[in-house]
């Protein structure tokens, strides 16, 4: 295996290990307090939900976009995210946010599961069913996505979907042996890892992406060509560590200065 | 019309998320970006690390007003 298949799964493996003990936390809370039948009929329909967005916009981006425009397309989303992640790890780690906490998540949901009414459609329980099935679509859809950007960019989605798979099936058997939401994850750290990865690829595809716009519509280069990938995950390493020292220090926050 | 309403809702909070500025921000350095390639205003040798640059600005912009709040 080459060293950028390898870093391809890691890198789909992290981001999606972090929306799986996630998806997780909401499906037990709602297997708990509404009953399995429901909430797993929720989770099943996400996941053909998933399964039939995946194929289309795999197949759509694939086949009918040049690499430019694909480039660019999948490099701006992929920086939006990445740099909203990142954004939220560095207040988190600066203390201005509020870690994540998967074990109040859950005693917020179960009080949510609990108080709810009770409405039947289907034969189901309405609430649970709606909830799970909400909670493992959002977080599938970033999986998706994840593995969608990162797979086609590099080629290689196989790879990109091992690495989903993998983390999918480390979580839900950890969840489904604990039987409690994963709070042991330390989900800052990683979402501050997957934020630097996606920031690093998103600025790399985007910029190249914009040679659409020029005479030819051939992609950029950055200087180095794919050398450039570990200096820009290096420049966004350090801008993040700067800009927490200063946070923490009151320099960039002039309420605190 | 409820439908449609959390349509949109339910995209803009997934690709926009919780600060816009971000969003606005990288869209409209690459809409710069766009404008000196198809003028070819710049060499590519300058435009490339310009633009990363000017990425990095949005979200240190972002991360200070989000200090603030």
């Amino acid at each position: 295996m080459s060293a950028d298949t390898a870093g391809l799964i890691v890198s789909a493996f992290l981001a999606s290990a972090v929306e799986f003990v996630e998806a997780l936390t909401i499906v037990l809370a709602m297997g708990v307090t509404r009953g399995w039948r429901s909430t797993l009929a929720g989770v099943a329909l996400a996941l053909v939900a998933l399964a039939a967005i995946t194929a289309g916009a795999g197949y759509a981006l694939a086949e009918w976009l040049p690499e430019s425009v694909l480039q660019l397309i999948v490099g701006t989303l992929l920086l939006i995210f990445g740099l909203q992640w990142l954004r939220k790890a560095v207040l988190r780690s600066a203390g201005l946010k509020a870690h994540n906490d998967e074990d109040e998540t859950f005693r917020e949901e179960v009080e949510a599961g609990r108080g709810a009414g009770e409405q039947r459609r289907l034969g189901l329980d309405w609430f649970g069913f709606v909830v799970s099935f909400k909670g493992v679509f959002l977080e599938g859809l970033e999986i998706v996505f994840i593995v969608i950007t990162f797979g086609l960019n590099a080629d290689d989605v196989p790879a990109a979907a091992a690495g989903a798979a993998i983390a999918g099936v480390l979580v839900l058997g950890i969840g489904a042996i604990a039987h409690r939401p994963l709070a042991g994850v330390p989900q800052n750290t990683v979402k501050f890892a997957v934020g630097l990865l996606l920031s690093t690829f998103g600025t790399f595809w985007a910029v190249e992406g914009l040679g659409v716009f020029a005479e030819g519509s051939e992609s950029l280069e950055w200087p180095g060509g794919d050398a450039a990938l570990p200096v820009l995950l290096a420049v966004w390493a350090g801008f993040a560590w700067s800009a927490i020292r200063l946070l923490r220090r009151g320099r960039l926050d002039p309420a605190g200065a | 019309m409820r439908f449609v309403r959390g349509f949109g809702r339910f995209w803009y909070d997934f690709v926009v998320g919780d600060d816009w500025r971000i969003a606005a921000g990288v869209v409209l350095v690459l809409a710069a970006g766009a404008v000196l390639v198809a003028t070819d205003a710049v060499s590519d040798g300058v435009l490339v690390p310009l633009v990363g640059a000017a990425i990095v600005g949005v979200v240190g912009v972002s991360i200070v007003q989000g200090a603030r709040r």
